[in-house]
């Protein structure tokens, strides 16, 4: 087996009573991509949340790198620039210009030179094809324009992870896959990835592990392609039927008749 | 012989004791404000902290100073603490320093209701950019929450410079105090003297406050631009 970059273990976490998280454990290989799957409420954002410490949980370890993951919020404030975030609502800074806020955590955390930081953030933009908005803030851009810059914030970081929590999920449709070319470019850079996502499509193309989670259990932990062909759980294959293509003979009969 | 009331105001040395008057009441407020309202930004972020120590003990502060008048605040800094401590210092400095503490107290209370307002997830997306605690503060939290704290910022310095005509229970003679002097002492030559002084008072109050309004004013347009559009 590959080194491990990140290993979870038996996370749990909960809110009172209610269990969110019970007994995660998994492994993130460097260079791999984890799709995490489930339907909503399933725990899937709360355990990316939890990997870079913005949630707390009760039980469990944390190994990043080789070393156990202290629960401080210091210890996780080192972390952080070494693990990217994307947010489903982008969370740029509208105070602050697409440069400024890329170059804000580089600059001001990170203490690198702001030529250098400049130039490789141009570099990422003009990848992304949004060179010509550095100077813009970020009311000025649409959604998948700051989804955009906001992946480009956290990977001028230079971070060994990237966690990407339903990052097209607030956007129009035909700005989803813009995005979601770059996360397959990033994947093809062999960046490690942990993905949480509602779109199928993608996730086939781009997981190496499925994690299929279901009332904050992972269920099944399965190579991607498999995962779609032939998922190991039932919750898994009733979850992909739900998600398939709309079919004429599943629909119910009905009509327009008023009796 | 009775004179017309505006001769007055220039009448002798009353115009430049008049606006020695303004200067006192600037000064004083512009140097409490200068103290008070840095310290209240400070106080105002410390509170945001998840602390229930720092929370019970700005509380105390801001609801001392917010039920204490000013005037009671005022008497105790100047007559009774000098006398239990056992030094004396002049009232201008005991003012500054009594407007300044007040001026934190409020200026603490403004600052932290604009900080809890910015959204979570602007927070959080500085917590996930490995932003520390003050740089989420300076470079995230405060600039989005100038539009708030800017106009209560202002309404705070008006009603600290109106405040000064207090000054005079402290032995500082302030614009209002010069002026009832020089109605007492023309009663009998200028009898409507009090319309006329209390008409260029409230002209010199509102050259005080208007320019610090329209200030206020255009920060708040900018702010509200850079964020909103």
């Amino acid at each position: 087996m590959a080194e491990s970059l990140l290993s979870v273990r038996n996370l749990t976490k909960s809110y009172g009573e209610r269990t969110v998280l019970n007994d995660v454990s998994f492994d993130v290989p460097a260079g791999s991509v984890q799709v995490l799957l489930g339907p909503s409420g399933s725990g899937k954002s709360t355990a990316i949340r939890c990997l870079n410490g913005l949630e707390t949980f009760q039980s469990g370890n944390i190994v990043f790198g080789g070393k156990p993951v202290v629960q401080t919020e210091k210890a996780w404030q080192q972390l952080r620039t070494r693990i990217g975030m994307v947010f489903q609502s982008y969370d740029l800074f509208p105070n602050l210009t697409v440069a400024e806020n890329i170059r804000l955590a580089p600059v001001k955390v990170q203490k690198r030179g702001r030529e250098e930081v400049d130039a490789h953030a141009d570099e990422l933009l003009t990848q992304v094809g949004m060179f010509d908005y550095r100077d813009k803030y970020p009311r000025q851009l649409s959604g998948g324009q700051k989804q955009r810059v906001a992946i480009v914030r956290a990977l001028a970081m230079k971070p060994d992870l990237m966690l990407f929590d339903e990052v097209t999920a607030s956007l129009d449709p035909e700005m989803v896959r813009g995005v979601l070319e770059i996360l397959l470019g990033l994947a093809r850079g062999n960046m490690t990835m942990i993905v949480v996502t509602h779109e199928m499509e993608f996730a086939r193309r781009v997981a190496d592990t499925v994690l299929f989670l279901d009332g904050g259990k992972i269920l099944e932990a399965t190579p991607g392609e498999e995962f779609f062909n032939r998922p190991r759980s039932d919750r898994a294959r009733r979850f992909l039927d739900s998600m398939a293509p709309l079919s004429e003979q599943e629909a119910p009969h009905l009509t327009a008749e008023s009796a | 012989m009775e004179l017309s009331g505006i001769e007055v105001l220039f009448a002798g040395s009353n115009f430049s004791r008049l606006m020695g008057g303004l200067a006192v009441s600037v000064r004083v407020s512009a140097l409490a404000l200068l103290i008070g309202i840095p310290a209240g930004v400070i106080l105002g972020a410390l509170w945001t902290l998840p602390s229930r120590a720092i929370d019970l003990v700005l509380r105390l502060y801001l609801e001392f100073f917010r039920i204490i008048p000013t005037l009671v605040l005022l008497f105790l800094a100047y007559y009774i603490l000098p006398r239990e401590l056992g030094f004396r210092v002049d009232g201008e400095t005991v003012a500054v320093f009594a407007f300044a503490l007040w001026i934190a107290a409020e200026m603490s209370d403004i600052v932290r209701g604009a900080l809890i307002s910015v959204p979570v997830v602007q927070v959080e997306g500085a917590r996930a950019l490995a932003l520390g605690r003050l740089q989420q503060l300076r470079y995230v939290q405060l600039p989005q929450s100038v539009n708030l704290i800017m106009p209560a910022t202002i309404n705070l310095a008006t009603r600290v410079i109106k405040t000064t005509s207090l000054l005079l229970l402290i032995s500082v003679l302030d614009v209002v105090n010069v002026g009832q002097q020089i109605m007492e002492a023309n009663r009998d030559r200028y009898p409507d003297a009090a319309l006329w002084v209390y008409s260029f008072i409230f002209v010199l109050y509102f050259l005080a406050c208007y320019p610090l309004a329209a200030a206020a004013n255009r920060l708040e347009i900018r702010a509200k631009e850079r964020i909103h559009g």
